[in-house]
């Protein structure tokens, strides 16, 4: 990707893990990374946010906030697990309380190896959710106009 | 009487990167009441000693936290070496030092950022955080890890700092110091700050003493009780003086985490100074039969690993007591009479870390 066409902003919302992935996801925003240069901005709102970015596994109390988070992102929207416990459960996998990654509650469309993840890494993971999140904005428009053309079509049959 | 009203507080709120719950009881806009729950970070990690050799549980211990990590993994491996009677070689209890100093510092001026930026003063919070990737460069240049550094194990340390290194850092001391005491000036000293800090949250010394709170949320009250004064790891030896502030609200809280900085920089100066030659670790021999308190003071406070062992590869029971644990019912007494405008930054003022807290 050589340039960035919008600027996308994130939600990120730490479902059980060590606080590690999460201060280095706020490294990302800050100097030396800063991602904001580039217009990614973390907001706090889920309703104004395109990628979702979930540290940590899954646990019986988190479920349903979890859930409840994608479920009030606008679409297009893409998923971006961050750190080895967001992927499969990590070191805890085995804890009484752990279900398991993300993936167990909601689609993931990028996870980013490491724990802790380095920014470098989620920066990465962030560049490759754009892309996925442009691929299903086009796929949305041309569902969009296929249904247009077809109620345009049955407008003029009948 | 004005209706009284509930507001949530999280656990997904902007201001915390992690997820607590306040259930806030609020009359107009001031808070007359407060109900916290915890669990959202919940994994049930003291259990995993019964699934992991007692050596192998330092890497869960260190990602109990991922801010104050290595003093986690400071607390449980003394906690092993008193009950199996290891001696840990001088070099590696100094190693430690600089380490826990290290990571004291990074957590530090990542909570003077976010409190700034709980403050709303973003350019101040971007600052702290500039200053402490330079932190975070010597922790990965020695550790080879950022946040999780994996260097601490039962018996002693994984890796030396060689004396360039060493002179190197001893050398790059000096014009950090300067730049901290920059940043320092202006949270103790800028107008905005003072004005929105000042006053807000008061806790008096007897209050702090008798909710069991720890840290600097307990220093800022003038409790001068800082576990670092027993001289675990190398303490004893370079010596050591709690920072104490007296005027129990969040400005105190934030003065005291301020000049720890200060202190911090000058304990690494000491132990770079006095690190001895010598070896890194001692062979472990056999399985911990017995139990011990083991308490080292994190940033945030001090944290209990109480282990027992019953002379096989996996511990019993393992009982971790985190700082912010402590601090919450603190916090319970700090909020009532409080501006709701005003709830984040009194919440961040005890510089809550929910990771440890719920374990």
């Amino acid at each position: 990707m050589a340039f960035l066409k919008r600027s996308p902003w994130i939600l990120h919302y730490d479902a059980s893990s060590c606080n590690g992935c999460d201060i280095e996801v706020l490294a990302c925003l800050t100097p030396l990374y800063d991602v904001e240069r580039f217009g990614i901005i973390n907001t706090g709102n889920p309703k104004h946010a395109d990628i979702l970015m979930i540290t940590g596994g899954i646990n019986e109390l988190n479920r349903a906030v979890v859930r409840n988070l994608y479920e009030q992102m606008p679409e297009p929207k893409v998923v971006v697990a961050i750190g080895a416990c967001a992927a499969t459960g990590g070191i805890f996998r085995e804890c009484y309380n752990i279900t398991g990654g993300i993936d167990k509650v909601i689609p993931v469309d990028v996870y980013v190896p490491g724990c802790a993840a380095r920014p470098e890494q989620i920066i990465d993971g962030v560049v490759t959710a754009l892309g996925i999140l442009e691929e299903k904005r086009t796929k949305m428009r041309g569902n969009a106009q296929t249904k247009e053309e077809a109620r345009h079509a049955a407008g003029e049959s009948t | 009487m004005p209706k009284r009203i509930v507001v949530p507080f999280g656990p997904q709120h902007p201001v915390l990167p992690e997820p607590i719950h306040l259930d806030l009881v609020l009359e107009d806009e001031k808070v007359v009441d407060v109900v916290p729950s915890i669990g959202y970070i919940h994994r049930g990690l003291e259990q995993l000693v019964q699934k992991r050799e007692f050596t192998e549980y330092v890497y869960v211990a260190e990602r109990i936290c991922g801010i104050c990590s290595f003093m986690h993994a400071v607390g449980y491996c003394q906690g092993i070496e008193h009950i199996m009677g290891l001696e840990v070689p001088d070099r590696a209890r100094y190693l430690r030092t600089i380490w826990s100093e290290c990571s004291r510092l990074h957590s530090h001026l990542l909570w003077l950022g976010l409190f700034a930026d709980g403050m709303g003063f973003e350019n101040l919070f971007m600052r702290s955080w500039q200053l402490r990737e330079s932190v975070l460069d010597v922790l990965e240049d020695t550790t080879g890890g950022r946040v999780i550094q994996g260097t601490c194990k039962v018996g002693g340390v994984r890796r030396d700092i060689g004396q360039e290194k060493l002179d190197e850092m001893h050398h790059t001391l000096d014009p950090f110091e300067e730049q901290c005491r920059d940043l320092g000036d202006i949270f103790l000293n800028d107008d905005t700050v003072k004005y929105r800090l000042k006053g807000l949250g008061v806790i008096s010394k007897d209050e702090a003493y008798a909710l069991g709170a720890t840290g600097p949320t307990t220093r800022g009250s003038g409790v001068a009780m800082d576990h670092r004064e027993t001289g675990y790891a190398a303490y004893g030896d370079i010596g050591f003086k709690p920072v104490v502030e007296t005027a129990g609200d969040c400005y105190a809280r934030c003065a005291v985490r301020v000049k720890e900085v200060y202190a911090s920089i000058d304990q690494i100066r000491r132990a770079i100074d006095q690190i001895p030659e010598g070896p890194l670790d001692v062979k472990v021999k056999g399985t911990p039969d017995g139990e011990y308190f083991s308490r080292v003071e994190q940033p945030r406070g001090e944290v209990v690993h109480y282990l027992r062992g019953d002379g096989t590869k996996h511990l019993a029971r393992a009982r971790i007591r985190t700082p912010t644990l402590a601090n919450i019912p603190m916090l319970v007494k700090m909020l009532p009479g409080v501006q709701l405008a005003d709830v984040p930054v009194v919440v961040l003022s005890i510089d809550p870390c929910i990771s440890c807290t719920e374990r």
